[in-house]
């Protein structure tokens, strides 16, 4: 099953949640929408449920229009960040529902429904849970179910707004690479909606990153941490130094110091520069790009973390390896190995 | 060995000391002076006694006053049973229609949102925010004999007010808001997504609604109910202005207190009465019994 929308635009008020959506997912793809909250991905994951209707646009489900039919009608499974499970119900009956509901010329009978909740209560490993209700869950063990609950009804696709959200760290963890093996053993077309950057790239095998009802990047994991489209991906994938630098006569400027950075093929004007943290090596004086005095050193796990000040007038934070140790009053040159200018401020 | 028993002895003792005489100041500072308490919690139970308890009282021993005999014959007139019926057929009239109504606002104002959604939550507060007699008046304008449908419903012989209709439209009037108000909140707070979960999950309208919402809202509904049965039963300013008083076919129960009241006949004014009075009493238990569940509603939502 493909899923595709075509220049989907959703307004509320004078707020543009979706601003000429673009997206297609292949059949069997895990696809994570990522972006900060209020960039549209909810509202596009709900379009694509029948939850919300856009104001102009398209959306294909496996080639059909989806539009014209109800969400009643979609065949999706839908996974809410709240669980949503139906709180008067045990689990069992929970998981059972979509079959239940379903019209009376093609519902299962009794045993049938007994034999597929049991089915789907041991693929979400909770088949001991099966009489409880919600309230009695943790939030982990609900959100198993919802997703049990969702997939009671075969569903074409699978959409996930938020699944560990609402969850402690530690849970999310674990549910992140149960969502994975648990894809893996399904393949059922799936789009998941997270502003976490780890979870997506850590689960999915693309990565849709959104900013303000627009599509920034569409890549693999690899593609949106190694080779961001914009200033916006950068900044929010992966920890970066963001520095506002000015192109002028073919020099890079930080203040009113030039860097020594090559600037072929650059724009004049305002820019900003961006380096990973990581990405910036510690040598002595005059040997780099950058020149800095360390500030404050902070020493955990595998890195070493130092506050820079650098003569341009910015402070900036690198990780470095903890085997050349630094510390503050440390007068230091730094090279970005990797670092990439984006046009406009 | 010995001396250091001797010692910590004494230790251990002035220590408790110090802290008991901690203990103390800390529960002087927590809470008022005991004196202070006494006299507010004895104003409070006096005043609940004078003004709730005591009534309460005389209305049973006025209504036992002449023995249980006298007590059931006065219950057994016709004119009593009369009012009993009607009182129970309105009651039962009126918590229907509000019970639909008061389900279809709660629900539109809850799930949806459009325009005059404000305006129409503050008019339904409006029958508690106007005096009964107003709200009965209002009925007597419009299907009075020179109210606005006055003259159309004498033309087609239809008898609303001095009679059953009048009766039951006033006190559905009255006693609106109480199934709309007790749901408003809960189905706000409650939200969409369970409706939305049952809908993508393949259930139609009517499916999510019995299968999904009535459910959750069920104690509230009850909630409501009782409320609204005990107004209905008790209504006496629109039911008076509407009903007409005709004896043993528009007296409901409250009005032919009235009326009995008036003409001297205590035991039987306060025998109609006491059966009022334990409704009351039997709203308050239902009441609590109700509340405990709609607070174990929202525990369970809560996690």
């Amino acid at each position: 099953m493909t899923i595709e929308v075509r220049n989907l635009v959703k307004t509320f008020g004078s707020f543009k949640a979706l601003d000429g959506v673009d997206l297609k997912v292949e059949s069997g793809e895990l696809v994570a929408l990522l972006g900060p909250s209020g960039s549209g991905k909810t509202t596009l994951l709900r379009i694509v449920a029948g939850l919300d209707w856009p104001d102009s646009g398209e959306v294909l489900i496996n080639g059909e229009d989806a539009l014209a039919q109800g969400a009643r009608e979609r065949h999706v499974g839908f996974v809410f960040q709240h669980y949503a499970l139906f709180r008067h119900m045990t689990v069992f009956e929970n998981v059972a529902f979509g079959l239940r509901v379903q019209p009376r010329a093609v519902r299962k009978d009794e045993a049938a429904i007994r034999a597929r909740v049991k089915e789907l209560l041991d693929l979400v490993q909770l088949d001991w849970l099966a009489d409880r209700y919600p309230s009695q869950l943790s939030g982990g063990q609900r959100q198993r179910i919802a997703l049990a609950r969702a997939l009671a009804i075969e569903p074409r696709i699978l959409l996930l707004d938020e699944p560990f959200g609402a969850l402690d760290a530690k849970v999310r963890k674990e549910l992140r690479k149960w969502l994975r093996s648990l894809h893996h053993e399904i393949n059922v077309t799936s789009i998941f909606v997270t502003h976490d950057q780890e979870e997506a790239l850590e689960v999915a095998n693309r990565v849709v990153v959104m900013d303000k009802g627009r599509i920034e990047q569409i890549g693999s994991p690899g593609d949106v941490y190694e080779s961001p489209a914009s200033a916006f991906v950068h900044g929010f994938i992966g920890e970066s130094i963001e520095l506002p630098v000015q192109v002028e006569g073919g020099v890079i400027k930080l203040g009113d110091r030039p860097l020594r950075l090559a600037a072929d093929g650059l724009a004049p004007g305002a820019s900003k520069l961006f380096v990973r943290r990581h990405d910036m090596l510690v040598g002595p004086p005059g040997s780099g790009a950058f020149e800095g005095a360390v500030q404050h050193v902070r020493n955990f796990g595998p890195v070493q973390r130092a506050e820079v000040a650098l003569s341009g007038g910015e402070t900036i934070e690198i990780d470095t390896p903890r085997d050349k140790e630094l510390h503050a009053g440390d007068s230091i040159g730094l090279e970005p190995r990797r670092y990439r200018i984006f046009a406009g401020t | 060995m010995t001396m250091q028993i001797a010692h910590s002895g004494p230790l251990i003792s002035s220590d408790a000391r110090a802290r008991a005489r901690e203990a103390l100041t800390r529960d002087n500072l927590r809470t008022e002076p005991k004196a202070v308490r006494i006299a507010i919690i004895t104003i409070a139970i006096t005043f609940l006694t004078v003004f709730v308890v005591l009534p309460l009282v005389v209305v049973f021993t006025h209504a036992f006053s002449k023995g249980i005999a006298a007590y059931l014959a006065a219950l057994a007139e016709p004119e009593a049973l009369a009012a009993i019926k009607l009182t129970l057929l309105v009651a039962a009239i009126s918590v229907g229609l509000n019970l639909v109504f008061g389900l279809v606002a709660a629900w539109a104002i809850a799930k949806f949102d459009f325009p005059g959604k404000t305006f129409l939550i503050t008019l339904i507060d409006l029958p508690f925010s106007v005096s009964p007699v107003i709200s009965g008046l209002v009925f007597v304008l419009l299907f009075g004999a020179q109210g606005y449908f006055g003259g159309w419903l004498r033309d087609h012989d239809i008898q609303i007010l001095f009679a059953v209709p009048g009766i039951a439209l006033a006190t559905t009037f009255v006693t609106f808001p109480f199934v709309a108000r007790a749901l408003i909140p809960l189905m706000q707070e409650q939200g969409t997504q369970e409706e939305e979960a049952a809908i993508s999950l393949g259930a139609s309208g009517l499916q999510t609604f019995f299968r999904v919402t009535l459910p959750n809202i069920k104690w509230g509904v009850l909630y409501g109910v009782l409320l609204c049965n005990a107004r209905a039963m008790g209504e006496f300013g629109a039911v008076s202005v509407v009903s007409g008083h005709i004896r043993g076919e528009t007296n409901t129960m409250p009005l032919l207190v009235e009326i009995l009241y008036n003409e001297y006949q205590f035991i039987a004014a306060f025998a109609i009465a006491s059966l009022l009075a334990m409704l009351a009493l039997i709203t308050l238990i239902a009441k609590t019994v109700l509340e405990r569940h709609l607070d174990e509603g929202e525990d369970a939502s809560d996690h």
